[in-house]
C-alpha cells in the first residue's frame, strides 16, 4: 500500500511539474493539457460540493429501514424501479453517481438494485436523453432505452447475485 | 443550476430542523469528499491527457470512414476511452449524422461513452474494487453491442 501512494506521488507530482515547465517554455501539447485539466476541474468543481452536501444530508436524515424496505433484500420489483427513477435524476456523469450508490449501499440497499442504479445513471438521466433525441432523433433514444434497459437490470441481477453468492462487500478507500 | 438550488433548500429545512444533525450531514460530506479526491484527481489527470491525444476531429475522421463496421470498432473504442459530456457528444453526433455516419456507429459511440467508463475506473475502483470494476464495464461494452445491432436492424443499416 505504501509503495504505491509513493508512485502515485511521484507521478502527480510529474504530471504538474511538465505542466509548470510546458507553461514557461511554452510548449504547446503541455499547455493544452493544462487547460483541459483546468476546464475539467471546474466542472467537477461545480457539481461535486453540491452533490456532496445533499449526500451528507442523506446519511443524516434517512433511516436505514426506509433504505431497506425500498432499495433492499426485500424490495422485490420496486427496489429496481426506484433506482431507475433515482438515476434519471443524477447530475453531471457516473462520478457522482458513485458516491451516491455508495451511500445507498451503505444503508442497505442490495447489490443487483445498487448496479442497477449505476447502469440507469449512465444511459437514462433525463435532460440527457432530452438532448440526445433533438439530435439524432426519437427513434433512436427510444430503441436505445428499450434494448439498454432491460439488459442493464439483467445483468446487474446476476452481477449482484453472483457477488452476494461469494460476501463481496464494498469498501470504500481501499 | 437546480443542482444548487435542491442543495440549498434540503440544507435550509434541515437546519431549521436540527442544527446539530445539519452541521454532522457537512462533516459528513465533506470528509467523504476529501476521501475520494485523490481519485478524482486521478481521473481529471487522465482525462486532460486523453482529451489531448484525442480531440474531436479525430474522433470524427475515423467515424466517417467508409465501412460501418470498422466504424463501429473504432467508435467503440473511442466511446471507451474517452470522456465528455453529453453537451459535447450529441450535437457532435447530429454533425456526424448530416456527414452521413451509420446509425450503427453513432449508436456505438454514444452508448460506450456512457456505459464503459475507461477514464472513470479510479473512482469506481475506489469504491466498489478493480474486479467489479472490470466486470461492470465489460457487460456495458456488450449492452454497448447489443444497442448497436438493434439500432443497425431498426434503421435498416445491418443488411445493406
Amino acid at each position: 500500500m505504501k509503495r504505491k501512494d509513493i508512485i502515485r506521488i511521484i507521478g502527480v507530482s510529474g504530471y504538474f511539474l511538465f505542466l509548470i515547465i510546458s507553461l514557461v517554455l511554452g510548449f504547446n501539447p503541455g499547455k493544452e493539457i493544462g487547460y483541459n485539466f483546468g476546464s475539467f476541474s471546474l466542472d467537477m468543481l461545480k457539481i461535486l460540493p453540491g452533490a456532496f452536501i445533499l449526500i451528507g444530508l442523506f446519511e443524516v436524515w434517512v433511516k436505514r429501514e426506509t433504505i431497506e424496505k425500498h432499495f433492499g433484500e426485500e424490495s422485490g420489483v420496486r427496489g429496481y424501479l426506484w433506482a431507475i427513477l433515482l438515476s434519471s435524476t443524477t447530475v453531471g456523469g457516473l462520478y457522482v453517481a458513485f458516491p451516491v450508490a455508495y451511500s445507498l449501499y451503505s444503508k442497505g440497499a442490495k447489490l443487483s438494485v445498487i448496479f442497477t442504479y449505476l447502469g440507469a445513471a449512465a444511459i437514462c438521466r433525463i435532460p440527457m436523453a432530452i438532448f440526445e433525441a433533438s439530435f439524432l432523433g426519437i427513434k433512436f433514444t427510444a430503441i436505445r432505452w428499450l434494448v439498454s434497459l432491460p439488459l442493464v437490470i439483467v445483468t446487474s441481477m446476476l452481477l449482484g447475485n453472483y457477488l452476494t453468492k461469494r460476501n463481496y462487500r464494498i469498501t470504500v478507500g481501499k | 443550476m437546480y443542482l444548487y438550488l435542491v442543495a440549498g433548500l434540503a440544507l435550509l429545512a434541515s437546519f431549521l430542523v436540527s442544527r446539530e444533525k445539519t452541521l454532522q450531514a457537512l462533516k459528513i460530506a465533506a470528509r467523504r469528499f476529501v476521501k475520494i479526491l485523490p481519485a478524482f484527481l486521478t481521473m481529471i489527470i487522465l482525462v486532460s491527457i486523453v482529451l489531448f491525444l484525442i480531440p474531436d476531429e479525430v474522433i470524427s475522421k475515423y467515424l466517417g470512414g467508409s465501412d460501418k463496421f470498422i466504424g463501429v470498432i473504432f467508435a467503440s473504442l473511442f466511446g471507451s476511452v474517452t470522456l465528455m459530456p453529453g453537451f459535447i457528444a450529441f450535437p457532435l453526433s447530429g454533425i456526424l449524422l448530416k456527414e452521413g455516419v451509420a446509425y450503427m456507429v453513432l449508436a456505438a459511440f454514444t452508448t460506450t461513452l456512457m456505459m464503459v467508463g475507461v477514464l472513470t475506473a479510479p473512482i469506481e475502483k475506489a469504491y466498489f474494487g478493480m474486479k467489479v470494476t472490470v466486470i461492470r464495464n465489460v457487460m456495458g461494452l456488450f449492452i454497448a453491442l447489443f444497442v448497436t445491432l438493434a439500432i443497425g436492424v431498426a434503421f435498416g443499416e445491418i443488411f445493406s
